[in-house]
This record gives C-alpha cells, structure tokens and sequence, in this order.
C-alpha cells in the first residue's frame, strides 16, 4: 500500500508543473462568454461588463460590435469608446493601447490581405501585447466540436476557433438560459428545442471541461494529489481472465451518463501463454473502441502499479475482476482484499469472471 | 384527451424554475428578480414571496415595483424569526411567486421543516415558483463539498427533490470576478467579506463548486430531454446499510450512481436476530437513523433477519434481482459478502477524507 502523502512527483507531474509556471506574465487576460446558440445574451453580457468595468475607471475600448442586435447595447456602448465595428483594425488597436478591448464575436476569418486570416489569431496578437480582451463566443464555431455539432443540427459553420485557444483563456462564463426562450413558436419547435437542449448541454459541458483543465493545473502547480471528483474518472483495469466486456459496457455507460472519463490500464505480465495474449488484446480492443484512453504500466506489483496510476490520474472508480480465492490460503489477502485496501478515496467496482473458468 | 378539465379537480401543478450557483454573490438573485421584471411587464400576476436582501443595493433595486408578502414572526426560545408566509401566498394565489433560498430551513416549530416543502406546496396549488440554490446543497454532493471545501453543508436538499424542476438555469460567474466582488463589497459587509475570503472564497474551492454546478445542470439538462433513454433499466442497486457513521457517505453515492444511471434504488439492514440484540442503544439510533436517511431520498429500504449478514444479503439481492451490490469499505461483513455474491457487481464505495 502507498500512502497518499508520502510520493515524489513523477516526471509527467514535474513537466505538467513547468508547463504551468512558464505562462507569460505580461500577456493580456482573456475573458470569453460562451453561448449555446445566438440570442442567449452574450453580448449584452459582454458589453454589461465592459460598461461596469469603464464606471471603475477602467480604460475599455470597443474593437468589435456585431451588426446583429446592436440596438440592444447601444446604451451600453454609449459610454464607450468604440475603435472599430467591422473588421478588427489590429494596428489601430495596438497604437491606441486600452486597457480592456472589447470584441464581440470570436469566431470570424477576416477579410483577404489582413494580417492574420481568422479573428481569433488577431485577438492572440492583441493579448500578447498586454491588452487585455473580453469577448464572446458560440460553441457551433469551436473547430473541435463542429462535427457533434453538425450531426446535431444538421448545419457547419464556415468560421472557427481552436480549443486550445479557448482554454488558454484566464476565465470562461457560460451565458444560460432555458432552450423554451430560445424556441420559435411553430410547427417544429418540438425538434428546436430537442436541437437546443442537446446544445445547451454541451455548452455546460465545454465550460466544465475547461474549468477541470484550470483545476488540474492548479493542483499539480500546488502539489495537491487529492481527487475530488468533480468529474468522474473511471479506470478499467484488464487482464486477460477479466470479464472486460461487462467491465467495459458497464465503464462506457457510467462514463457517459457522468459526462467523465474513461481509461483503461493492465500491467504488463511476462510469460502470457499465446491464448491469453490473444485475449487480452481483444479486451483491449474493445476498450479502445468505445473511447477509453488506454495505458501499459510496468512494475512487479499489480496493486501498487494500478494504485500509482490512479491517484496520479485522480481516478475516482476503479473497475476490476473478481479473483478467485486461495484453495490453500483462503485467509491470505488477495489482490482484490489489497485493492480495496489501498484504493481508499475511490469507489471499486468488482465485476464477475467470466463463467467457463 | 380534452384539455379542459371539471371545476372540482385539483389545478395544474405549478412550475419551479431553479436559478443555480455555486456561491453567494454569483448573481441568483439579481437574475430571478431580472426574470420577475420581465414577467410583470408581460403582465403576469406575479409577486415576491420571500426575498433576501443581504444589503446588496443593485439586487434591492431589482424588486421595485414588485409585490411583496409580508413575512411571518415567528417566536422561538425567546427570539423572533422572520419566515416566508406560505398560507399568506396561497390565500393571495399569484399567477407566479419568487421565493429566494430554496434551501434555507425554518425555524423549528414551523409548519414545515424545509422552504422546499413550502415551495411544492404552493407549486401543488398551481402557482409557478422561481428560486435560488447552490449547487452545494444537493444532498448526494455533500461529502464532495466537505472534502473541497472543509465545510459540512447542513441545510441540504434531497435531489429527487431538485431533479423534479421544471427548469434549471445555470448562473455562471468566474472565480475571479467573484472574489473582485467580495473584495469591493458587494456580496457582503466588509469584516464579513475578510472572514468568507479566509475560508470559504477560495479560488480553488470555487472552481472546484462551479464545475460542480455546471456539471449538475447540464445533467438535468439532459435528463429533462430524456436523453438516457426508458429509465427502469435492468439494474438495480442495492445499498448495505450498517451502524457505521460512513454510511450516510455510502447512501449518498450509491443515490447518486443510481439517478446518473437511472436505476432503481434499494437499501437493506441486516440484524442479528428480530429483537437487535446484538447491537448497542447507540447502534441501533444509528442504524435507524440511516434508515430514515434512506428513506428520505427515495430508496426503498429492508430490515432482514439473518445470522450471516452475507448470506442474507446475497440472497436478498438475487430475489430482488438486484445488480449491484454498494458496500462500506468500513463494514467487517465486506470481505465475505464479496466471497458470497461472486454473480454480483459489488462496489466498495469510497471513503472520502480531508
């Protein structure tokens, strides 16, 4: 058994905290708000804080105001200055240096001869050089997310912005509100409000994703090993006896229906006889099939490898086989007794054998 | 069917809409009363309930212009309390009512223990309801909670009762913005404000609750869809229940596996023998505490007599056709009721520490 205190960093935990700390200290803070479909309010969000931020004292600037709604902050904008409405002006706004630039609407590629093809690089620029950016964004526009979002709804945006850019941002808001405002009264707004309910779920799920990253981080930066669970994080763990196909059903539903993670890790075994070679790599194939991260450990001790591995990955349910009883030591522990031992702040799963052996 | 219905029947249920957060000061309020506003001047029929006004001026200014039923006194050991005046409510019968604390509990003596009984009771005589929670007092987060936060959230609500919602709307704000809040005194008076950013306001602990909360509605979300699929799956979960103070954690998780999988849920106590007699007074209050806690959150629960608890326990599970097994680590019976039901999925729930 390891105790949960007393463990160096592995060099994956070493290397995720140099990454953390490298992050430049002069570049501009970038705030979005993220929406699930247009008219949720994001810009009235923006534009609110913008205004806010300029009673403060706060130098804002307005870089960008999508033509679409604009009466509605006109009266928000009012007390702001506005440097451009159109396309981003890039150069204007690096000279006139604000200390907050306000751009509505990420996701946009620019005109042909601008400095960058997409606005979302733009913005990149205006960050690096310590201005700090508020902007907002609709998720159909994450370049990731486009194809769940076309299967969803049928239609692809033409304009993107990569993931990595949204979660380099210092804070993500999610702009809510019930689908049932959104819905146009009709005789399809049954399959409407399907359509935005099951984007509106995503949208809560990328800001929670984002916001796990920001944790993550936070965590590893301050040497905090502890799982929390906000998300849940399932580790299958395989071999050639366990029944993986109960185990690995069982671990996609759970990790769907908890919007959470799902891994799979065996320990590498010398001397596997060529049957359960075979075995275990179709197990494996079938976890790798339905969308599980799969991970080879090493290590003489199978309960201490899986242990280390999950508390490094804060696993919160581990799933494994039953193992049979000693014929001859039935007091002995066995692995599955040393498991639930040392797993202590996670829930173990134990699935029956398969029944022919 | 026809819609119309005869005079004598009950009216339709009222909706409850839940503004959620993670924290005080995210804005709850302020957005409820912002939908109370837009709904008057719609020309609803809509009136504040209750409202808490925690000094905040921006949110004050938000109920102008808006109805208010007067709080109830309410006298206890000498002090008086202000409450939400429920009969009052009913006997005004708003078209929709705001009622702010979903999870605040009253004063002991009080009709009803909970605000959200008062709330399905005004629901029950078909007034729309809209009110606030954190996402902290759902009952099956709450040792989730307590190992963030270090704090035992005690005025919690069962989530059957929270799933139940019509709506559910996510109040969002950064940590960050947060904390410049709490530092300008916005969200409370100064010495208050110094006290809450020392413990609770935390950024990392309000990072760790906002995930929470965006986690939580995005499930209700999807279960308001019916994105699961037809619930009473094949599963079946099926809690042990034992005199051991980690079994409140054990019943809050094996609730919470259950609704995410939207399973059925069962708990069972094995005794020694039909008189108890092999457990202390202490014990046993335990044991019939956790019972009634079950109870509370909806599960089912069985007192079976058997000298081995294992035994009886798998045996049990095979006539209810249970699936999963949900077992304390902390139970002395664990080791043998895994040898016992090896047909079983058996999951020895965490225990979660500080």
């Amino acid at each position: 058994m390891i105790p949960a205190g007393d463990r160096r960093p592995s060099p994956d935990e070493l290397l995720r905290r140099l990454e953390c700390e490298e992050t430049d200290q002069r570049r501009g803070r970038l705030k979005i708000f993220l929406g699930y479909a247009p008219r949720v309010g994001k810009s009235i969000r923006m534009f609110d804080e913008g205004f806010r931020r300029k009673k403060r004292g706060q130098d804002v600037v307005v870089c960008a105001i999508q033509p679409r709604g604009a009466e509605q902050v006109a009266e928000k904008i009012a007390i702001l200055e506005v440097a451009g409405t159109g396309a981003l002006d890039i150069d204007c706004i690096l000279r006139r240096k604000p200390e907050v630039a306000l751009v509505d609407e990420l996701a946009v590629n620019n005109p042909p001869s601008s400095t960058h093809p997409k606005r979302w690089q733009d913005v990149k620029e205006v960050l690096d050089n310590g201005i700090n950016v508020i902007t907002a964004l609709n998720i159909q526009h994450i370049e990731e997310e486009q194809d769940a979002i076309e299967r969803i709804t049928g239609k692809r945006s033409a304009h993107s912005v990569p993931k990595s850019f949204i979660r380099s941002a210092d804070e993500i808001e999610v702009v809510d509100v019930p689908e049932e405002e959104l819905v146009k009264a009709g005789p399809e707004d049954s399959a409407q409000r399907q359509q935005l309910s099951q984007l509106r779920e995503m949208a809560l799920c990328i800001a929670a994703e984002v916001i796990e990253g920001q944790l993550q981080r936070y965590m590893d930066l301050h040497g905090i090993r502890q799982a929390w669970g906000t998300q849940e994080r399932i580790l299958i763990c395989i071999t050639p006896r366990s029944n993986a196909k109960a185990m690995i059903e069982s671990g996609r539903r759970n990790a769907e229906r908890f919007h959470g993670q799902l891994l799979a890790a065996y320990v590498e075994q010398p001397d596997l006889s060529r049957e359960d070679q075979e075995t275990l790599d179709a197990n494996l194939d079938i976890a790798r099939k339905v969308g599980a991260e799969i991970h080879v450990l090493q290590g003489a001790n199978v309960v201490d490898e899986i242990i280390r591995f999950a508390q490094e990955h804060r696993v919160t349910q581990i799933f494994i086989g039953h193992t049979q009883r000693s014929r001859w030591l039935p007091f002995m522990r066995n692995a599955v007794d040393r498991l639930i031992e040392a797993a202590e702040g996670m829930d173990v799963r134990i699935f029956p054998q398969v029944q022919s052996t | 069917m026809s819609e119309s219905s005869p005079k004598s029947s009950p009216p339709k249920r009222g909706s409850l809409r839940i503004f959620l957060g993670y924290a005080a000061g995210v804005g709850k309020t302020y957005t409820m009363l912002e939908e109370a506003q837009r709904r008057r001047a719609a020309g609803v029929d809509i009136v504040i309930g209750y409202f808490e006004p925690h000094g905040r001026k921006a949110t004050i200014e938000k109920t102008e212009g808006l109805e208010t039923i007067p709080r109830r006194k309410v006298s206890y050991r000498g002090t008086v309390f202000e409450e939400m005046d429920t009969e009052a409510i009913l006997a005004r019968h708003p078209q929709v009512c705001v009622v702010d604390e979903f999870a605040h509990s009253n004063v002991p003596g009080s009709e009803r223990a909970k605000r959200w009984e008062d709330v399905r009771l005004i629901q029950d005589a078909g007034i729309d309801v809209l009110t606030t929670m954190n996402v902290q007092h759902i009952e099956s987060l709450n040792d989730q909670v307590w190992q963030v936060t270090g704090i035992r959230v005690r005025e919690t609500i069962p989530d059957w009762v929270v799933e139940e919602a019509d709506e559910i709307v996510m109040i969002d704000l950064s940590p960050r913005a947060l904390l410049h809040r709490l530092e300008r005194g916005v969200v409370y008076a100064p010495d208050k404000a110094l006290r809450a950013l020392e413990n609770f306001f935390t950024e990392t602990n309000l990072t760790a609750l906002r995930e929470l909360a965006l986690r939580q509605a995005a499930h209700q979300v999807e279960d308001h869809r019916g994105a699961a699929g037809p619930s009473g799956s094949a599963e079946k979960i099926l809690i042990h229940l034992t005199a051991d103070p980690s079994t409140a954690m054990l019943i809050r998780r094996g609730r919470r596996v259950a609704d995410y999988l939207q399973t059925e849920c069962l708990a069972v106590y094995v005794a020694k023998d039909p008189q108890w007699t092999d457990v202390t007074p202490e014990e046993r209050i335990a044991i019939e505490k956790h019972l009634g806690f079950a109870r509370s959150l909806r599960i089912e629960t069985t007192i079976l007599t058997g000298r081995d608890t294992a035994k009886a326990i798998a045996d049990f599970a095979r006539e209810r056709k249970v699936t999963q097994l949900f077992l304390g680590r902390h139970s002395k019976d664990a080791r043998r009721i895994v040898d016992n039901a090896r047909d079983l999925v058996i999951t020895v729930a965490a225990a979660r520490r500080r």
